[in-house]
Parts: C-alpha cells; sequence; structure tokens
C-alpha cells in the first residue's frame, strides 16, 4: 500500500519535474533567438529598447491598433487551419501563398462581374475565394493520386505560375484590371469592392476589425472538434500517423489525402476572399503581390502552434502584432525587415525544442529495450 | 502578323546579345542547380538554395565593398551560402526537423537579416571586369556568350565537371547516391546516412553562395532586395526538369535561363509576348514534364524522407 502511494508521488513528481525541463528547454529557445535578433539590431546600432516599445505601440498599445492586428491575424490563423488540416494527415502543402492569391482573385472576379451588391453576392465572393483556393490544391491533389507527384513539389511550383497567371488577369481588362478610362493603363489593380460587397466592420473601444475575426475562430474550434472527435478526423490523422496501418484499417489515401489537400486549399482561398472583403489589404483592390506573405506566414503559424488549431490562435495573434508593429519602426530608425529576422530566428528556435526531446524520449526508449534485453 | 512576330523572334536569335545574355541568366541558375542536384541525389528537396543564393549575394557585395577585390568578394559570398547550408543541414539531418520548414524559414531569415543590413550598411559594388579568352571569342554568335563574358562566370566551367566526378567516380559520390535511394542499407554498410547528407547540402550551399556571388558581381553590379527573386526556386525546377540527371538539370537551366532572356529581349524588339506565361514556363513545364515522364525519370527513392535509425 504504501509501496503503491510512494510511486504515486513519484509519478507526479516526474511529470512536474518533466513539465519544468520542457518549459526550460522551450524558454531557452526563445531566450536565444530574441539575443540574436538584439545582437544584429547592437551590430547596426539600433536600440533593443527602443525597437521592443516601437513593437508594442504598433501591434497592441497605440490607439486602434489591437483592431489592425486582429484584421491581420485573421487571414494568418485560417491559412495556418489549412496547413494543420493537411499536416495532419501526413502531407506538406508549400502552396498556400499561391492558393490564397487565386482564392482572393476568384473573389475578385466574382465581386467585380456580378454588378450588383447585398449579403448574397458577399456569399458568393466567399465562395468564390474558397473554390479558387480549393481549385489550386486540388491540382496538386489530382497529381499527387493519380500521376504519384510528390505534392510538396506541385504545390511549391505552383505558388508561382498562381502569380504570373493572377498578374496576367490583372492586365486585362475583362479579367480582373479596373476597366474605368482615366486608370492610368500602367497600375495593375482591380476595381474597388463596392460598399455592399464588403465584410462588416466592427468597432470595439475604437478598435475597427472585420467581423471574420469570429468566423475565423470558430473555424478554429471546429477544426479541433472534427480532428478530435469525428471519423473523418481520426481516419485523416491515422493516414497521417501510419499509413500503413490506415492501409490496412480500409482508409482510402487519395480519398483522405486529397480530401485532405483541397480543404487545405480551401482555407487558403477563403483567408484570401477574407483579406478582399476584410478591408485590412490593399484597400478593397486587388492588386500584384497581394498575397504579401501571409501565406508563408500562416504555414509558419501552424508550425509555431504544434499543428494544434486552438494554440494557433494566439501564435497568429503574436505574428500579427509583429507585423503590424513593424510599422511603427520607421520612428525609431530602424528597417522594419527587422521584425522578419525576429520572426524566422523565433521559428527557428522553436524547431529545436521538440527536436531535442524526440532525440532524448527515444535514447531512453533504446535503453530500456535494452534493459529488459 | 504572324510574319512581323517570326522576323523579329528571328531577329532576336540572330543577334549575339540574346545569346550572351541567355547565357549570363542561365549560368547562375546552372550555380545553383549543381548543387541542388547533389542535394536531391542525397535524398534532400533543399529549398534554402534561395536563401543561399541571396546571402551570397549580400555577402559578396559586403566583401567586395570591404576589399575591392572579386575574387574576396565571391570567396565571402560562397562561405555565406555554407553557413544557410549549414543550418539547413544541421536543423534538418542532424536535429531531425522537417527539411521543408527549415528551408522555408531559412529563405524568411535571410531575406530580412539582407535588407535589413543592406539598408543600415549600404555596400558599394561594381562589376567585375569582362575576360575574352583569346581565339575562341571569335566564334560566331556562340563566341561572346561563352567565352566574352565576366570572369567569375567561367568558375561554371570546371564546377559542373568537378560535380559529376565527385557523384560518379568518387566513393564519397557513391555513399552519396546510396544515401538518397536506400538510407537503410547505407546504414548497415556503416555509412553514415546523416552526415552524407549533410555534406551533400553544405556543397550546395557553397555553389548557391557562389551563384549569388556571380549574380551581383558578375550580372546585376549592385545588391537590391529582389536580386535572387525566386531564380533558387527555379534552379530546384531545373533539377526535377532534369530528371535528377546532371545532363538534364543543366539543359533545364539552358532553357529557362532562354526562357527569361527571350522574356527580357521581346519587348525590346517591339513585341511584347506574353511575359506572364515565359515567367511561369519554368514551373509549368516542370510540372508538365513530371507529369507525363513519371514513369521514365527515377527520382532518388528517398527524396525528401528524413532517416532515423529504426524509423522507417
Amino acid at each position: 500500500m504504501t509501496a503503491t502511494s510512494a510511486g504515486a508521488g513519484d509519478v507526479r513528481y516526474d511529470r512536474a519535474r518533466e513539465g519544468a525541463t520542457v518549459l526550460g528547454i522551450y524558454l531557452a529557445s526563445i531566450a536565444v533567438a530574441l539575443v540574436a535578433a538584439a545582437l544584429v539590431l547592437l551590430a547596426t546600432g539600433g536600440s533593443w529598447t527602443s525597437v521592443l516599445s516601437a513593437l508594442l505601440d504598433g501591434s497592441v498599445r497605440g490607439p486602434g491598433r489591437w483592431g489592425t492586428t486582429i484584421g491581420v491575424a485573421i487571414p494568418l490563423l485560417l491559412v495556418a487551419l489549412g496547413t494543420i488540416v493537411n499536416s495532419r494527415g501526413g502531407l506538406v502543402n508549400l502552396g498556400q501563398e499561391g492558393q490564397l492569391f487565386v482564392g482572393a482573385a476568384l473573389g475578385t472576379y466574382v465581386a467585380t462581374h456580378i454588378g450588383t451588391g447585398g449579403p448574397g453576392v458577399l456569399f458568393l465572393i466567399m465562395l468564390a475565394g474558397v473554390a479558387g483556393g480549393a481549385i489550386w490544391a486540388g491540382i496538386a491533389a489530382v497529381l499527387r493520386y493519380q500521376r504519384r507527384m510528390p505534392e510538396v513539389l506541385t504545390t511549391l511550383l505552383l505558388v508561382f505560375v498562381a502569380s504570373q497567371a493572377v498578374g496576367y488577369g490583372l492586365k486585362n481588362k475583362n479579367l480582373l484590371l479596373d476597366p474605368t478610362p482615366d486608370q492610368a493603363n500602367r497600375n495593375l489593380i482591380s476595381e474597388r469592392l463596392r460598399p455592399d460587397t464588403r465584410l462588416p466592420r466592427l468597432d470595439w473601444f475604437g478598435n475597427e476589425f472585420p467581423m471574420t475575426a469570429f468566423i475565423a475562430l470558430l473555424l478554429a474550434i471546429l477544426v479541433a472538434l472534427v480532428l478530435r472527435w469525428t471519423i473523418v478526423g481520426f481516419r485523416l490523422q491515422m493516414l497521417g500517423r501510419g499509413p500503413r496501418t490506415a492501409h490496412r484499417a480500409g482508409v482510402s489515401e487519395a480519398r483522405y489525402g486529397g480530401l485532405a489537400l483541397v480543404v487545405s486549399g480551401a482555407f487558403c482561398g477563403l483567408a484570401g476572399a477574407f483579406m478582399l472583403a476584410g478591408g485590412d489589404f490593399g484597400n478593397y483592390r486587388l492588386t500584384p503581390n497581394y498575397p504579401v506573405n501571409i501565406g508563408w506566414e500562416g504555414l509558419l503559424v501552424a508550425l509555431v502552434g504544434r499543428n494544434h488549431p486552438l494554440v494557433s490562435i494566439p501564435v497568429a495573434f503574436i505574428f500579427a502584432g509583429l507585423r503590424t508593429g513593424s510599422g511603427f519602426l520607421a520612428a525609431t530608425g530602424v528597417d522594419r525587415d527587422i521584425t522578419k529576422v525576429v520572426q524566422a530566428l523565433l521559428v527557428l528556435a522553436l524547431l529545436v525544442p521538440p527536436a531535442i526531446l524526440f532525440v532524448r524520449d527515444r535514447r531512453r526508449a533504446l535503453a530500456a529495450a535494452a534493459d529488459r534485453v | 502578323m504572324v510574319g512581323d512576330f517570326f522576323s523579329a523572334v528571328g531577329d532576336v536569335l540572330s543577334s549575339e546579345t540574346t545569346y550572351s545574355s541567355g547565357w549570363r541568366l542561365a549560368v547562375a541558375l546552372a550555380f545553383v542547380a549543381v548543387g541542388e542536384w547533389i542535394a536531391e541525389r542525397a535524398g534532400t528537396i533543399n529549398i534554402s538554395v534561395e536563401g543561399s543564393m541571396l546571402a551570397g549575394a549580400f555577402a559578396a557585395a559586403m566583401g567586395y565593398d570591404a576589399s575591392g577585390s572579386v575574387a574576396v568578394g565571391l570567396l565571402i559570398g560562397a562561405a555565406a551560402g555554407l553557413l544557410v547550408g549549414a543550418v539547413q543541414a544541421h536543423f534538418s539531418h542532424n536535429l531531425t526537423a522537417n527539411q521543408f520548414v527549415v528551408g522555408l524559414t531559412l529563405n524568411i531569415l535571410v531575406l530580412g537579416l539582407a535588407s535589413f543590413l543592406n539598408s543600415s550598411l549600404k555596400p558599394e559594388t561594381a562589376t567585375a571586369h569582362v575576360f575574352e579568352v583569346p581565339g575562341l571569342v571569335e566564334i560566331p554568335l556562340l563566341g561572346p556568350a561563352l567565352f566574352g563574358q565576366p570572369w567569375p562566370l567561367y568558375l561554371l566551367y570546371p564546377l559542373v565537371p568537378l560535380a559529376w566526378w565527385l557523384v560518379y567516380r568518387t566513393r564519397w559520390g557513391l555513399e552519396v547516391r546510396a544515401v538518397g535511394e536506400n538510407p537503410q542499407a547505407a546504414d548497415v554498410s556503416s555509412i553514415d546516412v546523416n552526415a552524407r547528407r549533410r555534406q551533400a547540402i553544405y556543397f550546395a550551399g557553397i555553389t548557391s553562395g557562389l551563384g549569388g556571388g556571380y549574380l551581383l558581381l558578375g550580372q546585376v553590379g549592385w545588391f537590391e532586395d529582389a536580386i535572387v527573386g525566386g531564380q533558387g526556386f527555379i534552379a530546384i525546377a531545373a533539377v526535377i526538369f532534369g530528371g535528377w540527371t546532371l545532363r538534364g538539370a543543366m539543359l533545364g537551366c539552358l532553357l529557362f535561363g532562354s526562357a527569361n532572356s527571350f522574356r527580357l529581349s521581346l519587348p525590346a524588339v517591339g513585341h511584347p509576348l506574353n511575359s506572364e506565361l515565359l515567367s511561369s514556363l519554368p514551373f509549368v513545364l516542370t510540372i508538365c514534364v513530371m507529369a507525363l515522364f513519371a514513369h521514365r525519370t527515377r527520382e532518388p527513392q528517398s527524396l525528401a524522407r528524413p532517416f532515423i535509425r529504426g524509423l522507417r
């Protein structure tokens, strides 16, 4: 009796120690990344305190900046949700940037060609965005399961095709280019969305943001629930963790893998449509280079959030804060690209702890196995 | 109309500048593709070559600014490329982090770092002088393109046979190929799988850094954030397009480089061809070639699969 209770105490103690170790490794990695970023700053004569305060002003402290940051966090979160779906299914999608761009472009096409407005049209724009992203990822899915081409490569290559294709659309008046006669031909931008096809914006305590923030949150919860509690989610993750087990259990690789890719693309396309109709990007117009790296960064959000939908919510907000905060750096005389450096260093640093823990756990397991023999 | 178009194409094809510019653009890709080819033969799709190239270009600019010598600039560029490659190699083949995520993050990091440092340091650069190989430069049409170029371009000429010799004629190359095909078997034969993969990535980093240095000092002449602008990805496409053979990869670089120079020179003769089509050609063509000839080209069998002993 005493032995078992002592054992339980040991387990509890071990767990606490384990948690402290994990936390310690994470904190140490983040500290190393931040110190490295500070060193880069010092080497060029910047002051990190003023940079930090400018970043905080730009992301949360300044008037109305919460709203701006939320506006940027919405597409980041959506892209991350899509990425989580395909990563859990064991597929690598590197084409978020392109899927988002195609979604936004198709949304623009629908918005500018329908000619009327209203909630129905707004819904159609969202649908067009979803369809655009899903089609672009669907190409990769078809090539993956019909021609056995690695989805990693096709999705990546399709990013560049997407930006050229949309670029072509932005040069043609019957596709995307603004047909207004006084509009100079060199300005490759689309017509502005009519006011009644824009997403309603909320105003909370002086912070203005599109109402899609709530849709994004709901979708995050939905993805978490589907992955946790449904058969589809279970089969998808079985495919990701053990393709051979999944095969024996009768999970069709083409069906579930293809579904994961298409859903992933659909999320990115929806992010593009939200960006377009939300007003935080490009002022309701499609421009060349419209996705401004949101696709790449959304991928990193999913990664830092360890492929968990709910954890990705705060991560998306932090990444958005770095982006909106960088706009306030001009006053400090430091180039705004420093935030890219900070972001990438943070992501690299966060790659280290899981790897270290994996190697350690493996070594322990191997030692335990050797003991048994 | 059609006749006009063909006469314009004829004008482009009969001018020596077309060949020169096409060759220059192809060479920048080829520097990267040579290294990427070895990395992929060892089993890594090394996305960080884009970052290595940019790091090489910026470091070459800094090196030239500090020393005034093109050779020093190129060396420092190669070292910077190696540094990026080393980070990629150790994260993906030592810490077992996902190679694509590491590569993508490194590309963002290098882009941020280079544009940040460029805005505060502003290196002064120039282009290397043109060296005309006596005799050979007299060859009509192709002579000036192949042998009348800024001298860093000539570094590629020994580099390609060197890479071929390394991969097909040395023990190291045999091991690199084994590691890319069947790492479990290689491991049992006491080959250090992840070490070989790391070394292949170092090689890719060096050549990409050199490619970036060449781009800056041999072609563009000043540093800008968009100097690389996806050329690393085009080089990756060229390796895949070439079906993981050196010959094919070099052919891909030549094709994609020429397409790019065609895009740049067609408006000059008054015929704006669809430039988006030409820009996306490398990627569309690579996807089509992969889809059509998937059964004929054999990719390294464990391409993009990490190796952890005991786990398949």
